[in-house]
């Protein structure tokens, strides 16, 4: 069996007679629109937020294991390209966050007017880009004085 | 589509070909899980933000020690699976979305077994740390 949006393309005029049914014009044809890239992007963050969580599920099965397997984990959290790639998680995150928000404001009926929408977008993205910098700075900060007082109390790693 | 002219390939009325092929009564409680679970992740998710300003830079002695309380793993657990149960209904959407013919059916079970499981691993994961943890007092 064809999917169903194939079994529901083909239609009946008043007449009788079979017609196809009309295709809404696609994606390219439309003119950019902040929101349309907030939409696509809630998605995107959320498929990245899930790997994040794969991730996080993995950091915590090293520290279940044991010190050794941690500190192999501890070497990819705290190197440069590992925090990259915390950071994308991060920033994904927040902006899946802010525009979870969103939907559930729409879904209580608030601020889905098309000025109230378009006012609101720029602000998400303000939103995400200060939430996600104070986050990150704020995070990196506490484990490099963690180090440094570990440092000076003499501990290994 | 096609540009041959429309045409009906089987007997069967259009409503009753598209019956069974969609949502089917599902859709308002997976829209509502969906919208519970994401409401629930804010505090879950900002109580996990808090304890990794705790934790950052934290050696495997100190995770230890932050898992093997009971308030803490109780959490863990209540993240993990609302946030993979969120992920399974998200992920869904998308593959019903993206995803057409043959491939769909197979793509879907690979979501839900794949998010269940690493859900599951996360679960025990925390367990583990917490005997650990109780076992080391």
């Amino acid at each position: 069996m064809q999917d169903i949006r194939k079994a529901l393309y083909v239609g009946s005029r008043s007449d009788g007679r079979l017609i196809q049914r009309p295709m809404s014009p696609h994606l390219q044809v439309y003119r950019y629109r902040l929101s349309m890239v907030l939409s696509i992007t809630n998605r995107i963050t959320g498929v990245i937020a899930t790997a994040g969580a794969a991730l996080g599920v993995f950091w915590l099965g090293a520290a279940a294991k044991g010190p050794k397997t941690f500190a192999k984990a501890r070497k990819v959290t705290g190197n440069p390209l590992g925090q990259l790639v915390l950071l994308g998680w991060l920033a994904s995150v927040v902006y899946h966050t802010v525009g979870g928000i969103r939907h559930l404001i729409w879904d209580s009926g608030y601020r889905y007017d098309k000025k109230e929408v378009n006012e609101d977008g720029p602000v998400a993205v303000g939103v995400t880009a200060g939430v996600s910098t104070v986050l990150a700075v704020g995070l990196l900060a506490v484990s490099i004085c963690r180090k440094r007082s570990r440092a000076k109390a003499g501990k290994v790693s | 589509m096609n540009a041959s002219a429309p045409h009906i390939e089987v007997m069967r009325s259009q409503l009753g070909r598209a019956r069974g092929l969609g949502a089917g009564h599902s859709g308002v409680g997976h829209w509502w899980a969906e919208r519970v679970t994401a409401a629930s992740l804010l505090p879950l998710s900002t109580w996990f933000v808090v304890q990794m300003f705790r934790l950052g830079g934290a050696d495997h002695a100190e995770v230890v020690k932050w898992g093997s309380k009971p308030v803490n793993a109780t959490m863990l657990i209540a993240l993990i699976i609302t946030t993979f149960y969120h992920a399974q209904l998200g992920l869904q959407v998308i593959v019903d979305d993206y995803v057409h013919g043959k491939a769909h059916l197979p793509t879907r079970l690979l979501v839900k077994i794949g998010t269940s499981l690493l859900g599951l691993l996360g679960v025990i994961a925390v367990i583990k740390l917490f005997v650990r943890g109780s076992a080391a007092k």
